[in-house]
């Protein structure tokens, strides 16, 4: 595993450098390219990718043009210990206030996903498109539209975008906001430790949905939101989302 | 009332019959504003057919245009909607969940007489006030296509529902105002605290693209003052059964009263009855009598229904 991010790192040096827009600009991309002031705080390109737009292989998200405020809270959040990833908690301990707030605003000015294709307006009932579009009320799991937007492009600084979001990463998420509603006890310290866990959702309301969700549907739905093919073209201020 | 009815009722009420009682005496005198709901824990309620019912046939497509025009208000008939909201903000999983004004315990209801217009009321006549209102727009003809699919999916969801039959899960059940009133100070903090994160600090609401995915509630953009939802009570039956969204009846009745005044005492578009201009005129005919609301009233030195611009 060290010898692959080694060889990732080199590689998207590589190819970083190669991005004038990106190697001459400020603190957050260096950051992303050389990693923080304490060693510890690798370059984030070395899990996230080239343009940081994740890496399905490392489980590692896209942070490329998602809200600065999110973006920050998460690096404070894994520093709390709200959200638990291990490399992600001590990357975030490693880094400071100052470096925090550069990358947040570095990485929220590069590119958005877009899903350029319009959604199917008639979803078949026990798919994710329609948990997606209709919900589940009779569990109290409102349409993922409702909070993530349509084409699950995100919207505001809580919501994040899923479209542009490897099934990897977001049946991660999901199964860890369950664990953490779940709030179980596990028997071995070790157990504690697999169950990853997500407790930073404002008001809870992700652990809430992801508490009724059951596994096949969030295997259904990470592979349903990754599947969208996404571009960096802007999200064109007149356009209209039918639901 | 005759003070032994008035006991009978209360204890109804206490022992539980309050359905009962709801069910049969079908309040149809005035339907500008409905009876105090019964408790809504363990009621069962209506089911509307499921989508995959709807038949592939000309009545099946109006349903679905129908269907179309409630989630799609604003993108869609556009001609008659004056700001930014959608039919399905207010009728939650798309008309058909209970206590968020269903449309299948609405459209059985009609025609009814409404104190509001002083006449009898078809149900188009009804979704007009919803134009005129909630959507702050241009009322469309009765005839209109909007209106007939609207007609025809309220129609086909109420599909089993028996005529003037009152529906447990109708319209908002409010809960009762609590003791000692509400508090708009107390109902920033719950805003803040549980709703800024959708809404916005501003009552905004959010969008992408041109399209909202959370609803301003206030604003220019939101419903004006003529709307069933400026009532502190009706806003208060809304947001203690489905807000904050998937996590509804987890606010209590006295913090869905403080934060439903907090939302209503914002300025939003003036009431289309204005009177020569007048909002004291306006109060007292339109308003006085209309539950509870803040609408040409002062509070902190401020004069509430100004409008908005």
């Amino acid at each position: 595993m060290k010898k692959y991010i080694g060889q990732q790192v080199r590689k998207l040096l590589t190819a970083f450098l190669l991005v004038p827009a990106l190697a001459s600009a400020a603190d957050g991309h260096s950051i992303a390219l050389q990693g923080g002031g304490n060693q510890a705080a690798m370059p984030c390109v070395a899990c996230h990718g080239e343009g940081l737009r994740g890496n399905p292989e490392l489980v590692a998200p896209r942070i490329a043009g998602l809200p600065e405020d999110y973006i920050a809270k998460q690096l404070r959040d894994f520093n709390a210990g709200s959200r638990h990833n291990e490399q992600m908690q001590a990357v975030a301990r490693a880094l400071t206030q100052d470096e925090i707030a550069a990358v947040a605003k570095d990485f929220s000015v590069l590119p958005k996903v877009n899903v350029l294709a319009d959604m199917p307006l008639r979803p078949a009932p026990d798919t994710a498109a329609w948990l997606d579009m209709r919900g589940a009320w009779e569990r109290n799991i409102p349409p993922c539209t409702s909070c993530h937007g349509s084409n699950g492009m995100g919207i505001g600084n809580a919501f994040p975008p899923l479209a542009g979001q490897s099934a990897a990463y977001l049946k991660a998420q999901l199964h860890a906001f369950k664990n953490a509603a779940k709030n179980e006890k596990p028997n071995r310290k070790k157990q504690m430790a697999a169950a990853t866990k997500r407790l930073n959702d404002p008001n809870g309301l992700m652990r809430h949905i992801a508490a009724s969700l059951t596994d096949a549907e969030i295997k259904m739905l990470a592979e349903y939101f990754s599947a969208w093919a996404v571009s960096d073209e802007p999200i064109a201020p007149n356009r209209v989302f039918l639901k | 009332m005759n003070p032994f009815i008035k006991k009978l009722i209360v204890i109804l009420l206490l022992s539980g019959a309050g359905n009962v009682l709801a069910a049969t005496s079908s309040n149809l005198n005035d339907q500008s504003q409905l009876a105090k709901a019964p408790s809504t824990k363990d009621q069962v309620y209506f089911k509307p057919p499921a989508e995959a019912t709807l038949p592939n046939n000309a009545f099946g497509e109006l349903v679905r245009r129908g269907e179309a025009y409630f989630v799609n208000t604003k993108a869609l008939a556009p001609q008659y909607v004056g700001n930014e909201l959608n039919c399905v903000n207010c009728h939650l999983d798309r008309g058909r969940m209970a206590n968020s004004a269903p449309l299948w315990a609405a459209y059985s209801m009609y025609p009814a007489y409404r104190k509001k217009n002083n006449k009898v009321n078809t149900f188009a006549e009804r979704m007009q006030g919803c134009f005129k209102f909630s959507m702050n727009g241009v009322v469309p003809a009765a005839d209109s296509e909007v209106l007939v699919a609207l007609t025809a999916y309220s129609y086909w969801l109420s599909s089993g529902v028996p005529i003037a039959r009152e529906q447990p899960g109708r319209g908002y059940a409010e809960p009762a105002q609590p003791a000692g009133g509400y508090n708009v100070e107390n109902g920033k903090k719950v805003f803040e605290s549980r709703c800024v994160t959708c809404h916005g600090a501003d009552g905004a609401g959010q969008k992408v693209g041109a399209s909202y995915v959370f609803p301003p509630l206030w604003g220019k953009d939101s419903f004006n003052w003529g709307a069933g939802m400026h009532r502190i009570n009706t806003a208060a039956g809304f947001i203690k059964h489905s807000m904050p969204l998937g996590e509804g009846n987890s606010l209590s009745d006295k913090e869905a009263w403080d934060v439903a005044a907090y939302v209503n005492m914002h300025e939003r578009p003036q009431d289309p009855r204005l009177i020569n201009g007048d909002i004291e005129q306006t109060r007292k005919k339109f308003h006085a009598e209309d539950g509870v609301n803040l609408y040409g009233v002062i509070v902190n030195g401020v004069l509430i229904g100004q409008g908005t611009k």
